[in-house]
């Protein structure tokens, strides 16, 4: 597949990284000519200097041979007006980050009338998966597949769980629940769940359920499951916004700190229910006058990592149960991951997965194609959701006879709308979605699986 | 500096030249030489050497640029020395000097001989000193990141190190694809170019070698007169070969794609204007020693083709040709082809981008606060390649002036020692005087014969790659 990526930022860079496969030929553009360089040099891709709205510079970096165009500028006029020409210089999908909430709020017109693909909004993304993760506290990370009738939990083993000393296997006849262990992550290490695998205090434990029987299983297993009535944000900004937008209806209240006092008139304007405090987050007297430590929910989501991270490290220590902290900077990930953070958001990260899993998703494949595609745990364990076709190697295949490469989990059988935990027996059939986790990275076909 | 991963690399550099080898071994066979032996002998020290050298490989498999000029500059070095071996084994050219001058001459697509007899070596030595030629001219990197999976965007470091021209650029995104279609290109001429030598009657030997040395624009042929016996045919059908290899290949791919006019790109309208004045003007000059418009054109055209592409090939003796004529050949020898091909020289690109920045310093001065560009093709040339153009031409000149100095103590003439460093350090293979097209380099002493290896090697590396030998922060960890 021929990409065409405009705009070399964080994002831009990740998806070169990510969508480097074998037989993706990749050509970024930036105005940045440093930039372009040290990528191209990075990844072994092409590099264009320009303007990447310009038809000469697309024509240079091979628009007529492009499949697909993904303007991540910081610009989204510049963004829609390279999908636009791209659309008529060549015949190729496009794709374009929009992150301004007016444009936002009309994404499918612009969809339609630009004729693009997708339109992507990081801060409405993030938004999205922090509503989620509020709306079931006990995780750190929520994916679904299947348009939400399966959940992929993500959660960090309490000491004194029910669950430590027990192994995988011994989970349904203890617990009767009716859920799957796909990874667990210990010390730096990823695992791939099998059945004598034997749970640690502290380990970070990812399941697969519908919505109901990870309710029931976290109550089994002691979790509490405190729904979220108060949340305190610091910082005003665009996820803020959206996130207002998102947990409107659900009668939570909502508090957000903002320095600025202009925006803080923005946001007590456009949304009346929620309260507005003028201060500076970043002062201990100000967050405990406001509650921090009895609030069922702290976000710090301020433009800056390393206030984000202490933020969240304060509210902790003050007896906060569940934060969830914002970091734009992706390169230190393994670091931040050291730290002991209740729940971590990197909007870069799950901008360039959407659009990854949507690349994968287009490549026409036999068989099946990629639906949706998670990275479970970051550079070493996705998850992905094929569809199965009549003529898939798997189908019509009990689940004991396939002949499975190492680190593959069949995590989850989707029928008729029901979900269903793979047994031996279990056949697949055609029609049927399946959600494969495993090691194996850049999965595009249902036949990847098989040795 | 990561040098368990230069050590890795250059096992496998050693490795393929064992498979290089196995050409000029199949040579020897099919004429049932005595020279297999030692063509057996080298290929086994290359692969035992090579596989010791790569035996483990290193966890850290990044390089840097800095790493790729090392590489690049060594495996060079190493790849000539056990090139040299054959010669020496076999006793064809029994001092160590003469085999490496000869090898290195080969591999830098040079052509300056120590032989006095080309004729009295075994068909297996002309075949690897031709063939060394063909491997040379594109780079023994490239064509090892063609065909082995080096993983990683690293390559391209080992590809700019190795490849000419001020600015070195992918025509696709993958290095190795990029590589591949280079070496396609290159592959396929030299096939057309053998099969149209065939034609004017050479048979299949001296047909390859010729084609080999043509294509890595070399120039060492089989005959002690070098090609002063061919028809105009073959002459003619090696001056356009001669012509098109010194063009660069990324043109050819754009031609190839349809992108007729970025293939015609500046450098090689500069090129192509360049080659047609130097002939008009020498075939004028020239026209009273032949007296026949016809063959003057075709003795000048393939001189200057063959001088200019750097590969050195002779018909004539253009030693014996008036001064004016002499001063041309001399003076392309420094223009050199296009960036980007298989020739020497200081290429047609470089040469825009100072002229353009002496105008732009002219201009400077008469409006001192004007923003100005060099731009070629409408493309701005970023400042960083300016600079290194211009840091390029004063190493080119430095090294020029020492070679000189240090040559000079041999008490020849000054035309002989100019010339025969002008020459070595073009990559063309002749020079004018004593080092003339019918004279060659084995009289020279030993110091002055490692000067020109030295030389041969800057020239085809370009320089960098050879001096960052000499910086003390290399060898630091």
């Amino acid at each position: 597949m021929n990409i065409i990526i405009v705009g070399c930022g964080k994002v831009g860079q990740t998806l070169a990284e990510q969508l480097n496969e074998n037989d993706n030929n990749i050509t970024v553009i930036d105005t940045n000519a440093n930039l372009v360089h040290a990528i191209a040099h990075r990844y072994d891709i092409m590099g264009v200097v320009g303007n990447g709205a310009i038809h000469s510079i697309q024509h240079e970096a091979g628009i007529e041979k492009a499949d697909l165009l993904i303007a991540v500028t910081n610009s989204d006029e510049l963004n829609m007006l390279c999908c636009l020409i791209a659309k008529k210089a060549g015949n190729c999908q496009t794709i374009a980050r929009i992150r301004n909430p007016e444009y936002s709020s009309e994404a499918p017109f612009l969809k339609e009338e630009l004729g693009l693909a997708m339109v992507i909004n990081p801060e409405f993304a993030a938004a999205n998966e922090i509503s989620r993760i509020i709306n079931f506290s006990s995780a750190i990370k929520i994916e679904t597949f299947s348009k939400g009738r399966v959940e992929l939990l993500k959660f960090r083993l309490p000491e004194g769980s029910p669950l430590v000393n027990i192994s995988v296997k011994e989970i349904i006849s203890k617990l009767h629940c009716n859920v799957l262990v796909c990874t667990i992550e210990r010390d730096d290490e990823a695992y791939i769940a099998n059945g004598d695998f034997v749970f640690k205090e502290k380990d970070i434990i990812s399941i697969i359920a519908s919505h109901k029987n990870a309710t029931a299983f976290f109550r089994k297993i002691k979790h509490k499951v405190t729904p979220v009535k108060d949340i305190i944000i610091v910082g005003g900004g665009e996820i803020s916004h959206y996130l207002c937008a998102l947990l409107e209806k659900t009668g939570q209240s909502i508090k957000i700190i903002e320095k600025n006092e202009k925006r803080c008139d923005e946001i007590a304007s456009t949304w009346p229910d929620v309260t507005v405090i003028h201060g500076d987050g970043v002062e201990k007297e100000l967050l405990l006058e406001q509650g921090i430590a009895d609030t069922d929910a702290f976000l710090s989501l301020t433009n800056l990592d390393e206030e984000n991270i202490l933020l969240s490290l304060f509210a902790q220590s003050v007896g906060c149960k569940k934060t969830i902290t914002k970091i734009n900077r992706i390169d230190f990930d393994g670091v931040v991951q050291k730290l002991d953070l209740n729940s971590t958001i990197y909007p870069k990260h799950i901008t360039s997965d959407i659009i990854v899993s949507y690349v994968r998703a287009t490549k026409n494949t036999i068989g099946s194609n990629v639906e949706t595609l998670y990275s479970v745990i970051k550079g070493k364990v996705e998850a992905a959701e094929f569809i199965i076709k009549e003529n898939s190697p798997v189908a019509g295949k009990a689940i004991l006879d396939l002949n499975l490469k190492k680190h593959v989990l069949i995590a989850a059988i989707l029928r008729d709308r029901k979900m269903l935990i793979p047994r031996g027996g279990d056949i697949i059939q055609p029609g049927d979605s399946v959600v494969i986790v495993s090691k194996l990275l850049g999965m595009q076909d249902i036949s990847d699986i098989l040795v | 500096m990561n040098f368990k991963m230069i050590r890795y690399t250059i096992g496998f550099i050693l490795i393929f030249e064992a498979l290089f080898m196995c050409i000029p071994a199949l040579t020897a066979l099919i004429y049932s030489e005595r020279a297999i032996w030692s063509w057996l002998i080298c290929i086994t020290l290359c692969l035992i050497t090579g596989k010791l050298l790569a035996l483990k490989k290193p966890q850290n498999t990044t390089l840097y640029a800095k790493e790729g000029y090392l590489i690049v500059a060594l495996s060079w070095i190493v790849l000539s020395l056990f090139g040299a071996f054959p010669f020496i084994i076999s006793g064809a050219i029994p001092s160590f000097i003469d085999a490496l001058f000869e090898t290195v001459s080969g591999f830098t697509t040079t052509g300056s001989s120590i032989l006095s007899d080309v004729e009295s070596l075994p068909r297996s030595m002309l075949m690897w000193r031709s063939f060394s030629h063909w491997v040379g001219g594109m780079g023994v990197l490239v064509f090892i990141i063609a065909f082995l999976p080096l993983s990683g965007g690293n390559n391209m470091h080992l590809m700019k190190a190795e490849s000419t021209g001020p600015s070195v650029n992918k025509i696709v995104p993958r290095v190795k694809k990029t590589a591949l279609i280079l070496y396609t290109i290159y592959f396929s001429f030299t096939i057309v170019e053998f099969i149209l030598l065939l034609f004017g009657g050479l048979d299949a030997f001296e047909a390859i070698n010729i084609a080999f040395a043509t294509a890595g624009t070399g120039g060492f042929a089989i005959h002690n007169n070098s090609l002063g016996d061919y028809s105009s045919y073959l002459q003619i059908v090696i001056t356009v070969f001669m012509l098109l290899f010194s063009i660069n290949f990324g043109s050819y791919f754009l031609l190839f794609t349809g992108k007729i006019k970025e293939s015609f790109n500046c450098e090689v309208r500069c090129f192509l204007l360049i080659f047609i004045t130097a002939v008009s003007c020498i075939s004028i000059n020239i026209y009273n020693m032949y007296g026949n418009l016809g063959e003057a054109i075709r003795n000048s055209a393939f001189t200057v083709s063959s001088i200019i592409s750097t590969t050195g090939f002779s018909t004539v003796d253009f030693d014996k040709w008036p001064e004016f004529s002499q001063t041309i050949v001399v003076l392309v020898m420094f223009t050199g082809s296009c960036a980007g091909s298989t020739a020497g020289g200081i290429k047609i690109s470089r040469i825009l981008i100072l002229i353009k920045g002496i105008s732009k310093e002219l201009l400077s001065m008469i409006h001192p606060n004007q923003i100005k560009k060099i731009t070629i093709d409408k493309k701005t040339i970023e400042h960083e390649t300016v600079r290194s153009v211009n840091v390029y031409i004063v190493c080119y000149l430095l090294i020029f002036t020492a070679s000189i100095i240090i040559v000079s103590f041999e008490d020849y003439d000054l035309i002989t020692n100019f010339t025969a460093v002008a020459s070595n350090l073009n990559n063309v293979g002749p020079g004018l005087a004593k080092v003339g097209p019918t004279c060659n380099f084995g009289f020279l002493s030993v110091p002055t014969k490692l000067v020109l290896i030295f030389d041969m090697l800057a020239g085809r590396l370009e320089l960098y790659p050879m001096l960052i030998l000499f910086n003390r922060h290399t060898w630091k960890k």
